[in-house]
Protein backbone atom coordinates (compact mmCIF):
# COMPACT_ATOMS: atom_id res chain seq x y z
CA UNK A 1 0.00 0.00 0.00
CA UNK A 2 1.26 3.31 -1.10
CA UNK A 3 1.86 5.63 2.31
CA UNK A 4 -0.04 8.93 1.85
CA UNK A 5 2.42 12.18 1.85
CA UNK A 6 0.99 13.94 4.98
CA UNK A 7 2.79 17.32 4.38
CA UNK A 8 1.53 19.36 1.75
CA UNK A 9 4.27 21.78 -0.34
CA UNK A 10 4.45 25.59 0.46
CA UNK A 11 3.79 26.17 -3.51
CA UNK A 12 0.95 24.66 -2.81
CA UNK A 13 -0.35 26.06 0.50
CA UNK A 14 0.52 29.31 0.11
CA UNK A 15 2.56 31.99 3.10
CA UNK A 16 -0.47 32.96 4.71
CA UNK A 17 0.45 34.79 7.91
CA UNK A 18 0.22 31.36 10.21
CA UNK A 19 2.39 29.91 7.76
CA UNK A 20 5.13 32.69 8.37
CA UNK A 21 5.12 32.61 11.86
CA UNK A 22 5.34 28.86 11.75
CA UNK A 23 8.76 29.29 9.67
CA UNK A 24 9.30 32.01 11.83
CA UNK A 25 9.18 30.04 15.14
CA UNK A 26 11.58 27.26 13.24
CA UNK A 27 13.87 29.92 11.97
CA UNK A 28 14.18 31.45 15.78
CA UNK A 29 14.55 28.27 17.42
CA UNK A 30 17.52 27.19 14.71
CA UNK A 31 19.30 30.92 15.60
CA UNK A 32 18.95 30.46 19.28
CA UNK A 33 20.67 26.91 18.89
CA UNK A 34 23.21 28.48 16.64
CA UNK A 35 23.31 31.62 19.37
CA UNK A 36 23.69 28.64 22.44
CA UNK A 37 26.71 26.87 20.58
CA UNK A 38 28.59 30.16 20.11
CA UNK A 39 28.23 30.86 23.36
CA UNK A 40 29.58 26.82 24.61
CA UNK A 41 32.15 27.39 22.26
CA UNK A 42 33.29 30.76 23.44
CA UNK A 43 33.59 29.91 26.56
CA UNK A 44 35.44 27.50 26.24
CA UNK A 45 37.96 29.18 24.36
CA UNK A 46 37.77 31.48 27.45
CA UNK A 47 39.06 28.76 29.43
CA UNK A 48 35.68 28.00 30.95
CA UNK A 49 36.73 24.13 31.45
CA UNK A 50 38.83 25.13 34.13
CA UNK A 51 36.66 27.73 36.08
CA UNK A 52 33.39 26.46 35.58
CA UNK A 53 31.01 23.69 35.80
CA UNK A 54 28.88 22.17 33.21
CA UNK A 55 25.66 24.43 34.60
CA UNK A 56 27.50 27.39 34.98
CA UNK A 57 28.25 27.26 31.17
CA UNK A 58 24.93 25.73 30.19
CA UNK A 59 23.90 29.01 31.98
CA UNK A 60 26.69 31.26 29.89
CA UNK A 61 25.18 29.48 26.61
CA UNK A 62 21.63 30.23 27.54
CA UNK A 63 22.54 34.31 27.90
CA UNK A 64 25.78 35.21 27.74
CA UNK A 65 25.90 38.04 30.15
CA UNK A 66 28.21 38.81 32.43
CA UNK A 67 26.08 38.15 35.43
CA UNK A 68 26.02 34.88 34.38
CA UNK A 69 29.27 34.50 35.28
CA UNK A 70 29.92 36.42 38.41
CA UNK A 71 29.24 33.23 40.75
CA UNK A 72 31.91 31.24 38.89
CA UNK A 73 35.64 30.85 39.96
CA UNK A 74 36.45 32.97 36.34
CA UNK A 75 39.06 35.07 37.37
CA UNK A 76 39.00 37.99 35.28
CA UNK A 77 35.58 38.66 33.65
CA UNK A 78 36.87 41.26 30.90
CA UNK A 79 36.64 39.27 27.84
CA UNK A 80 33.21 38.00 28.84
CA UNK A 81 32.39 41.43 29.31
CA UNK A 82 32.95 42.34 25.17
CA UNK A 83 31.54 44.50 23.07
CA UNK A 84 31.24 40.90 21.13
CA UNK A 85 29.46 38.94 24.07
CA UNK A 86 26.91 42.24 24.89
CA UNK A 87 26.13 42.13 20.85
CA UNK A 88 25.94 38.30 21.00
CA UNK A 89 23.25 38.43 24.50
CA UNK A 90 21.12 41.55 22.53
CA UNK A 91 20.75 39.39 19.79
CA UNK A 92 19.59 36.39 21.26
CA UNK A 93 17.69 38.18 23.58
CA UNK A 94 15.42 40.07 20.82
CA UNK A 95 15.37 36.46 18.81
CA UNK A 96 14.35 34.99 21.93
CA UNK A 97 11.82 37.81 22.48
CA UNK A 98 9.94 37.25 19.40
CA UNK A 99 10.03 33.49 19.50
CA UNK A 100 8.63 33.42 23.32
CA UNK A 101 5.58 36.50 22.76
CA UNK A 102 4.52 34.31 19.68
CA UNK A 103 4.37 31.02 21.58
CA UNK A 104 2.85 32.79 24.95
CA UNK A 105 -0.03 34.09 22.09
CA UNK A 106 -0.21 30.57 20.87
CA UNK A 107 -0.51 28.84 24.14
CA UNK A 108 -3.24 31.51 25.34
CA UNK A 109 -5.42 31.19 22.04
CA UNK A 110 -6.03 27.56 22.75
CA UNK A 111 -7.33 28.60 26.11
CA UNK A 112 -9.37 32.06 24.64
CA UNK A 113 -11.57 31.28 21.94
CA UNK A 114 -13.49 34.79 21.85
CA UNK A 115 -12.44 37.02 19.32
CA UNK A 116 -12.20 39.74 21.97
CA UNK A 117 -10.10 37.79 24.65
CA UNK A 118 -7.85 36.76 21.84
CA UNK A 119 -7.51 40.73 20.43
CA UNK A 120 -6.55 41.38 24.44
CA UNK A 121 -4.05 38.80 24.64
CA UNK A 122 -1.78 40.15 21.83
CA UNK A 123 -2.44 43.70 23.00
CA UNK A 124 -1.24 42.67 26.71
CA UNK A 125 1.28 40.24 25.28
CA UNK A 126 3.41 42.72 22.41
CA UNK A 127 3.09 45.60 24.83
CA UNK A 128 4.48 43.26 27.71
CA UNK A 129 7.47 42.60 24.97
CA UNK A 130 7.66 46.30 24.22
CA UNK A 131 8.43 47.02 27.91
CA UNK A 132 10.63 44.13 28.43
CA UNK A 133 12.95 44.78 25.13
CA UNK A 134 13.89 47.85 25.68
CA UNK A 135 15.00 47.18 29.55
CA UNK A 136 16.27 43.58 28.46
CA UNK A 137 18.97 45.53 26.16
CA UNK A 138 19.93 48.15 29.09
CA UNK A 139 20.34 45.37 31.65
CA UNK A 140 22.97 43.61 29.07
CA UNK A 141 24.94 46.35 28.21
CA UNK A 142 25.11 48.31 31.37
CA UNK A 143 24.28 45.90 34.27
CA UNK B 1 -15.37 30.83 15.25
CA UNK B 2 -16.50 28.05 18.08
CA UNK B 3 -15.66 28.55 21.98
CA UNK B 4 -13.64 25.68 23.48
CA UNK B 5 -16.20 22.35 23.50
CA UNK B 6 -13.53 20.29 26.07
CA UNK B 7 -13.18 21.77 29.64
CA UNK B 8 -9.25 22.26 31.04
CA UNK B 9 -9.57 19.35 33.18
CA UNK B 10 -10.94 17.27 30.50
CA UNK B 11 -8.09 18.28 28.41
CA UNK B 12 -5.58 17.52 31.27
CA UNK B 13 -6.31 14.11 31.52
CA UNK B 14 -6.65 13.48 28.15
CA UNK B 15 -3.79 9.82 27.97
CA UNK B 16 -2.76 10.96 24.36
CA UNK B 17 0.53 9.05 25.45
CA UNK B 18 4.00 10.03 24.47
CA UNK B 19 3.60 12.80 21.88
CA UNK B 20 1.11 14.41 24.13
CA UNK B 21 3.45 14.27 27.19
CA UNK B 22 6.30 16.32 24.81
CA UNK B 23 3.58 18.64 23.49
CA UNK B 24 2.30 19.47 26.67
CA UNK B 25 6.02 19.55 28.88
CA UNK B 26 7.05 21.73 25.39
CA UNK B 27 3.94 24.18 26.74
CA UNK B 28 5.15 24.24 30.38
CA UNK B 29 8.69 24.59 29.66
CA UNK B 30 7.81 27.68 27.06
CA UNK B 31 6.12 29.48 29.64
CA UNK B 32 7.86 28.93 32.67
CA UNK B 33 10.66 30.39 30.37
CA UNK B 34 8.63 33.55 29.45
CA UNK B 35 7.96 34.15 33.25
CA UNK B 36 11.16 33.65 34.00
CA UNK B 37 12.99 35.91 31.37
CA UNK B 38 10.09 38.99 31.92
CA UNK B 39 11.00 38.31 36.10
CA UNK B 40 14.31 37.90 35.73
CA UNK B 41 14.88 40.86 33.63
CA UNK B 42 12.77 43.11 35.72
CA UNK B 43 14.36 41.69 38.58
CA UNK B 44 18.08 42.52 37.85
CA UNK B 45 17.21 46.46 36.18
CA UNK B 46 15.54 46.92 39.68
CA UNK B 47 18.72 45.37 41.45
CA UNK B 48 20.55 48.05 39.51
CA UNK B 49 19.03 50.61 40.57
CA UNK B 50 19.44 49.63 44.51
CA UNK B 51 16.09 48.18 45.18
CA UNK B 52 16.42 45.31 47.86
CA UNK B 53 13.46 43.14 45.86
CA UNK B 54 15.35 42.91 42.63
CA UNK B 55 18.28 41.30 44.74
CA UNK B 56 15.56 38.72 46.47
CA UNK B 57 13.86 37.81 43.18
CA UNK B 58 17.55 37.24 41.81
CA UNK B 59 18.91 34.96 45.36
CA UNK B 60 15.78 32.59 44.74
CA UNK B 61 16.63 32.27 40.73
CA UNK B 62 20.50 31.22 41.76
CA UNK B 63 19.43 28.87 44.39
CA UNK B 64 20.06 25.02 43.61
CA UNK B 65 16.44 24.47 43.95
CA UNK B 66 15.05 26.51 42.12
CA UNK B 67 17.47 26.13 39.37
CA UNK B 68 16.94 21.88 39.14
CA UNK B 69 13.52 22.42 38.96
CA UNK B 70 14.03 25.28 35.89
CA UNK B 71 16.36 23.38 33.95
CA UNK B 72 13.89 20.76 33.68
CA UNK B 73 11.51 22.85 31.78
CA UNK B 74 14.71 25.07 29.97
CA UNK B 75 16.54 21.77 28.80
CA UNK B 76 13.07 19.96 27.95
CA UNK B 77 12.03 23.21 26.04
CA UNK B 78 15.45 23.16 24.12
CA UNK B 79 16.15 19.52 23.24
CA UNK B 80 12.12 18.93 22.38
CA UNK B 81 12.55 22.05 19.94
CA UNK B 82 15.32 20.51 18.58
CA UNK B 83 13.46 17.40 17.31
CA UNK B 84 10.48 19.39 16.05
CA UNK B 85 12.79 22.12 14.38
CA UNK B 86 14.76 18.51 12.70
CA UNK B 87 11.45 16.53 11.72
CA UNK B 88 9.29 19.85 10.10
CA UNK B 89 12.79 19.92 7.62
CA UNK B 90 12.73 16.60 6.40
CA UNK B 91 8.97 15.75 7.13
CA UNK B 92 8.47 13.32 4.93
CA UNK B 93 11.21 11.11 5.66
CA UNK B 94 11.00 11.28 9.45
CA UNK B 95 7.44 12.17 10.98
CA UNK B 96 7.08 8.61 9.97
CA UNK B 97 9.55 7.53 12.81
CA UNK B 98 8.31 10.53 15.20
CA UNK B 99 7.63 8.00 18.09
CA UNK B 100 11.41 6.48 17.58
CA UNK B 101 13.00 10.37 17.53
CA UNK B 102 10.79 11.23 20.63
CA UNK B 103 11.94 8.02 22.22
CA UNK B 104 15.86 8.90 21.41
CA UNK B 105 14.64 12.81 22.80
CA UNK B 106 13.94 11.42 26.18
CA UNK B 107 17.40 9.68 26.08
CA UNK B 108 19.63 12.53 25.16
CA UNK B 109 16.98 14.79 27.79
CA UNK B 110 18.05 12.46 30.87
CA UNK B 111 21.51 12.12 30.19
CA UNK B 112 21.97 16.18 29.83
CA UNK B 113 19.67 17.09 32.64
CA UNK B 114 21.31 14.39 34.51
CA UNK B 115 24.25 15.46 34.48
CA UNK B 116 23.14 19.00 34.49
CA UNK B 117 21.60 18.22 38.09
CA UNK B 118 24.73 16.85 39.10
CA UNK B 119 26.89 19.24 38.26
CA UNK B 120 24.50 22.28 40.12
CA UNK B 121 24.17 19.86 42.81
CA UNK B 122 28.26 19.80 43.10
CA UNK B 123 28.94 23.62 42.30
CA UNK B 124 26.92 24.65 45.33
CA UNK B 125 28.75 22.32 47.32
CA UNK B 126 32.07 23.34 45.97
CA UNK B 127 31.26 26.91 46.49
CA UNK B 128 30.37 26.31 50.09
CA UNK B 129 33.20 24.86 51.08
Amino acid sequence: MQTKARTLPLSKRGMSFETFMWLFTRLTALAMYGFIFIGIVGAFVMGAQNDMSFVEVLRWALMPNTGHVTYTNVPEISPYASMFWKSVASLFFLTAAGHGVHGVVVILDDYFAKPSQRKWIRFWNILLVAIIIPIGIYVIWFG
Amino acid sequence: MSDRNVSLSAALKYKGQGPYLTYILHRIGGAMMAIFVTTHVLATFTEMQGWQIGDLINDIYISPPFQIVFMFGVLFHLINGMRITILDLFPQQLIPYHRQAILIEWIIFILVYGFAVVTTITTAIGRMS
